[in-house]
């Protein structure tokens, strides 16, 4: 059983963020983006405070009972969720994809964990393909030159990167250029950036020359682990470009009044 | 050959640090890479897909009935005229080899370019008994004077840059300087010219062998496949057992995507249909023809959830995508198959003990499936083989126990929001950006940024506190 894309219509129902450890611990302010937008678009939004992670890390390094502990811990914290809205394709796509791998032989949990598959969205596919929202009526401060990294799990197991470009080329003061090899891996990988330190630099160095070399200011990705490791190879090189979440900026031209 | 997988990570630091191969590999996959898309793009993506789900489906039915297909290939190559042999092992390919060299007094043999000849180091083996031993696909030949191994399935020294082959023809074979690539070729045409006229045996692989025709199906470039197939008096085409399919339809579909996908030709410049040896009143073509058909291996995978892997039609694509493979390029993957395909292959070839490292040489990206002619899962298959290694105790225990800790703070909330604090304390009060053991290899490439003042679980609590404080508090959020 592989993630079926045509998941229930999300239109009307209440939505449970999922806000993933990474984006817990270390930028809840993009957490806040999200909230902040769905609310705006009259999105009654809770936070199941019982969550933790997905176990996507223990799951790609090969230890599945671990990561199976973690996505029980998952299942029960959204057991009352309608909708669950992810700011992270590869966090969406670890329950979209992997959950039912995971629960597949499980007769205690695998009614729950099909119930989740069919209610979990990353957070631009919910608004575009979910909601059939395209444009936000944003605006930007400042106008600003972005340019997308997809992020491999998102772009090639959930076909995202359409949305997001859609979302943000309706925000007024966004010009989207281009990033050449938009869609080669950054070297992240999870637990593959330090197990394979020397690869993952190496691949990530080709990534910040990339992004040098782009007209935009500002990378936009849709997932905080990508973000970390490029921001962490372009602060280490001393580049003056920043890659951020599109939840943050799509959340920037929400204040004020919008266009 | 022998198996330096369990060498990758070392082996990829040093490809890593050499410029020549950063050089000559980056420019080699990119250009495949971008010339596959277009290929399989065009007139339309919508076409390129079709073709590769056609492929994938021929493939599929093709491994659904090996068994069948085998028997009824051999059969057809032996109404043929085509002698067939079956090996279980590199050893006995390499005795059936010798064998059949010995009975037809060889002493040359001209060798077309062949993957599994590599696998069981065939001409190791033939030069020990006293035969002469030449490889003539360029590449292949650069490999052999340069004493080295092929580093990529259809570039076999996509490793190397221009002035390197050219300092290396100059020094083995006493070629004029030049850096015309033209030239180089040509130099090289015409000394291995009298080889092929002179050799008494031709060596070459198989990309398919069709069941319904008993033919021997080979796919080139350089011409030198059809020289080595034709002018010795026995040729002896060495096939792996997974290359057979059943029709010369499939065959049809198959060569759509295998020239596409390997190097973004529509078609290669030489397609070979074998079909046995000369016939009285034909002009040329041996006397001869054997086919070894090989399993080394394959039937343990057949039995396996991965007999998927065995679909590979051998044409690089996921090495031309792979960000890893572009990084290292193929010699650190220790064996003969580098990239995706070979991080699987290898550890199911030669066992998993020999290639530890292998399926945890990718970020799980899954460009390597997208590019893939026939479509095969390589990530799911890179996650399988992660959890058989876990499975079979072949992990670190460092990494065991880490992540035994990690699923004990991820299964309680509470402990979650108490390691987290933990952590943040840990990154922002105590480490410097050079993390300790195994964490280092974060900091020798990267930056790593504080932790943010307070967690979203802790924002949240005091925004809903906030808005019950402004409801009066009659709200609980």
């Amino acid at each position: 059983m592989a993630h079926d894309s045509k998941r229930p219509s999300p239109k009307g129902k209440k939505v449970s963020l999922f806000v993933t450890c990474m984006i817990d611990m270390m930028y809840p302010e993009t957490g806040m983006s999200v909230v902040n937008i769905l609310e705006h678009l009259g999105i009654e939004v809770d936070f199941p405070m019982a969550q933790t992670c997905c176990g996507q890390p223990a799951y790609n390094s090969g230890y599945r009972s671990e990561s199976k502990q973690v996505a029980i811990q998952f299942l029960k914290a959204f057991k009352d969720s309608e909708v669950i809205v992810t700011p992270s394709g590869s966090c969406a796509a670890m329950v979209l994809h992997e959950y039912p791998v995971l629960f597949e032989d499980d007769p205690q949990w695998k009614a729950e964990a099909e119930r989740i598959v069919s209610i979990t969205w990353e957070f631009t596919e919910f608004l575009v393909d979910g909601l059939g929202i395209t444009d936000l009526k944003a605006r930007l401060p400042q106008p600003t030159t972005f340019a997308f990294h997809d992020s491999c799990h998102g772009m090639r197991l959930l076909g995202l990167g359409q949305a997001a470009r859609t979302l943000l080329g309706n925000v007024e003061n966004a010009t989207i250029a281009e990033l050449n090899e938009h869609e080669v891996c950054c070297g992240f990988g999870g637990l593959f950036s330090v197990k394979m330190a020397d690869v993952s630099g190496a691949m990530l160095q080709k990534k910040v020359n990339n992004i040098n070399a782009s007209a935009a200011s500002i990378i936009i990705t849709g997932d905080s682990s990508c973000l970390t490791q490029m921001n962490g190879g372009l602060s280490r090189k001393g580049s003056s470009k920043k890659v951020r979440h599109i939840a943050d900026i799509l959340a920037e031209g929400l204040v004020g009044e919008g266009k | 050959m022998k198996v330096e997988s369990q060498n990758f990570i070392p082996a990829a630091q040093i490809a890593i640090r050499n410029p020549n191969i950063q050089e000559a590999v980056t420019t080699g996959t990119r250009n495949s890479y971008v010339k596959r898309n277009l290929a399989m793009s065009t007139p339309t993506l919508e076409h390129g897909e079709a073709m590769r789900q056609q492929a994938a489906e021929a493939k599929r039915r093709a491994l659904r009935n090996l068994p069948d297909l085998l028997e009824k290939a051999e059969a057809n190559m032996k109404a043929n005229g085509i002698t067939v042999e079956w090996a279980q092992s590199s050893q006995e390919v390499c005795r059936l080899v010798v064998e059949i060299a010995k009975k037809h007094n060889v002493h040359l043999v001209a060798k077309s370019k062949s993957m599994v000849t590599e696998e069981v180091a065939l001409n190791d083996v033939l030069e020990a008994e006293g035969m002469e031993v030449i490889e003539t696909d360029l590449g292949e030949f650069i490999v052999q004077i340069g004493k080295t191994h092929p580093s990529h399935l259809l570039a076999p020294i996509i490793h190397m840059t221009k002035p390197e082959i050219r300092d290396l023809m100059v020094k083995e074979l006493g070629m004029t300087p030049t850096d015309d690539a033209g030239e180089m070729t040509k130099f090289a045409q015409a000394h291995l010219r009298h080889y092929f006229l002179e050799a008494d045996m031709g060596i070459s692989g198989g990309n398919f062998i069709l069941a319904e025709t008993g033919s021997i199906c080979l796919v080139t470039n350089e011409g030198n496949g059809r020289m080595c197939t034709t002018l010795p008096r026995v040729h002896i085409a060495i096939v792996g057992i997974e290359k057979v399919v059943e029709t010369v339809k499939d065959y049809a579909t198959l060569t759509q995507v295998l020239p596409r996908s390997g190097t973004g030709q529509v078609m290669t410049v030489y397609t070979h249909m074998i079909n046995g040896p000369r016939q009285p009143g034909e002009s040329d073509g041996p006397e001869h023809v054997y086919v070894i058909l090989v399993d080394n291996g394959r039937t343990n995978i057949y039995d396996t959830d991965y007999a998927e892997a065995l679909a590979c039609i051998r044409c690089g694509a996921c090495q031309n995508a792979c960000p890893v493979y572009r990084s290292t390029g193929g010699h650190a993957y220790g064996w003969v198959y580098a990239g995706p395909i070979g991080a699987i292959v290898t550890p199911l070839l030669v066992g998993m003990e020999n290639a530890s490292p292998l399926p945890q040489a990718s970020s799980l990206c899954g460009a390597c499936k997208q590019v893939c002619p026939v479509n095969i899962d390589i990530p799911r298959m890179l996650l399988d083989l992660r959890h058989d290694l876990v499975e079979r105790g072949e992990t670190s225990k460092i990494w065991d126990i880490g992540i035994k800790f990690w699923a004990i703070g991820n299964k309680s909330p509470r402990l979650f929001q108490i390691g987290g604090a933990m952590a943040r304390f840990g990154r922002n009060h105590v480490l410097k950006n050079n993390f300790p053991g195994p964490l280092g290899g974060w900091t020798d490439y990267r930056d790593f940024p504080n932790f943010a003042p307070k967690s979203f679980h802790q924002l949240w609590k005091e925004r809903q506190a906030a808005k019950n404080t402004n409801n009066g508090g009659a709200n609980n959020g």
